[in-house]
């Protein structure tokens, strides 16, 4: 067994595993959060998908000794102080699920986009942004449309703080 | 997955070292073909020496022409880079499509090349680009590189430590993706090089990554799409699958082929 460490939601966290034990295994069983999900557990689907030192990656593809030392973020950090994060707030507001089990890997994914192309993203550049998750009840086009009110919304309340 | 041990390289030294020392062990960078692999039971390593943390393997300098990329720099990084987008954007375009996203902050353009899957992107771009790959032994053109289906001329214990090439003229690279991998069914890099028209093709050859000598001497006399028009590729040695037959994928490697070219400019 090995100890690992991981800083998950501004928390310091450590557990024991097996050297094999996967990161989404790990976040899950070990730390006890239960928000992402296990999809296909073969790197396609992107239910897994969370932060590892402020880039987005797939849990159920990166063992946990691998990430030891970093900094974690899931879908339970997300919201503040009792507040939906915008993106979240978005996926409310526009009915972006159906389901709901894609939705964290996919809040993830968003948040993720806007960090890195946020102000420009297009219909185009979401859709293509999405390319590693997938929605088995097909509902996407709520999901881009969330994404993009989000996006809409964070670079407005950013030019506000301007 | 079967029980393996982890061991975190802080120096290219240390990972060759423990590689010696655990014969059955393997390198591991991103780990998005690795990782996979083992939790299919395909490969089973006893022992997992971990890359990423070697800070010298990672980054992307650029000295005139001249470009170096670190083994363990991840394909997100070389899409995003204005440093190499300057002088050799159709690099940048490959990486950008490889996988997904998350993927692409994962795996790493080592990685890619050593394991040289047939279908992947990077073979092609560095056989296209007339590339080196820098290992912690010795340097091998990629033309002596990529030998066949996952196989390269890496020596037992020896590693990718980087690669160089100088900016071509003109490059592109256009790919068929496979709509659920992204794997490129066909994908074709063409390089107007100093050395000469370059042309390399992934995902199509049945020994993987090749070069095309009668696309290569079309656009050395005529760079256009066009020229292509009537050179014959032949599908004897084409990929079949359950994607596409061997005609298919010659089909694809002249319009990729001609994609890339136009994207060149």
């Amino acid at each position: 067994m090995t100890k690992v460490t991981l800083t998950v939601n501004g928390r310091a966290m450590s557990g024991e595993c097996e050297d094999r034990t996967l990161l989404v295994h790990f976040i899950r069983e070990k730390l006890g959060l239960t928000g992402t999900h296990v999809g296909c557990d073969t790197t396609q689907c992107g239910a897994c998908v969370v932060h590892m030192d402020g880039h987005s990656v797939k849990s159920c593809s990166i063992l946990a000794v691998q990430a030891s030392g970093s900094t974690i973020t899931t879908i339970e950090g997300l919201a503040g102080q009792g507040e939906l994060h915008p993106v979240q707030a978005a996926f409310k507001e526009h009915h972006g699920l159906q389901c709901g089990f894609c939705t964290p890997g996919m809040v993830m994914t968003a948040v993720d986009l806007i960090n890195r192309e946020g102000g420009t993203l297009t219909e185009e550049t979401v859709r293509a942004g999405l390319e590693g998750n997938i929605c088995r009840c097909t509902g996407y086009h709520n999901i881009v449309k969330a994404i993009l009110a989000a996006d809409a919304e964070m670079a407005g309340s950013r030019q506000a703080a301007e | 997955m079967y029980a393996t041990s982890y061991h975190r390289a802080s120096s290219v030294e240390e990972a060759v070292k423990l590689k010696s020392a655990n014969e059955e062990g393997k390198y591991l960078s991103g780990g998005m073909t690795l990782i996979a692999t083992m939790k299919q039971r395909l490969a089973a390593p006893s022992d997992l020496i971990d890359l990423r943390h070697i800070s010298t393997l990672r980054g992307i300098s650029i000295d005139g022409r001249k470009v170096t990329i670190g083994a363990a720099t991840p394909h997100a990084d070389v899409a995003a880079s204005r440093e190499l987008a300057a002088i050799c954007p159709a690099i940048c375009k490959l990486a950008g499509h490889i996988g997904d996203p998350h993927v692409r902050h994962m795996g790493t353009i080592g990685g890619s090349i050593a394991n040289n899957d047939p279908a992947a992107d990077y073979p092609a771009g560095l056989l296209g680009l007339g590339a080196t790959i820098v290992t912690d032994r010795r340097s091998i053109p990629a033309d002596d590189f990529f030998i066949g289906l996952f196989e390269t001329a890496l020596e037992e214990g020896e590693m990718v430590t980087s690669v160089t090439f100088n900016a071509p003229e003109k490059a592109g690279y256009a790919k068929f993706n496979n709509p659920a991998s992204r794997f490129a069914m066909t994908g074709v890099f063409v390089a107007k090089t100093a050395g000469g028209v370059r042309v390399a093709v992934t995902g199509a050859g049945s020994s993987g990554v090749f070069r095309h000598p009668g696309f290569e001497q079309a656009l050395g006399s005529n760079w256009s799409a066009d020229a292509l028009s009537n050179v014959a590729v032949d599908a004897s040695n084409l990929m079949a699958d359950m994607h596409a037959n061997a005609e298919y994928r010659a089909n694809l490697v002249k319009v990729m082929a001609k994609r890339a070219v136009a994207s060149a400019g």
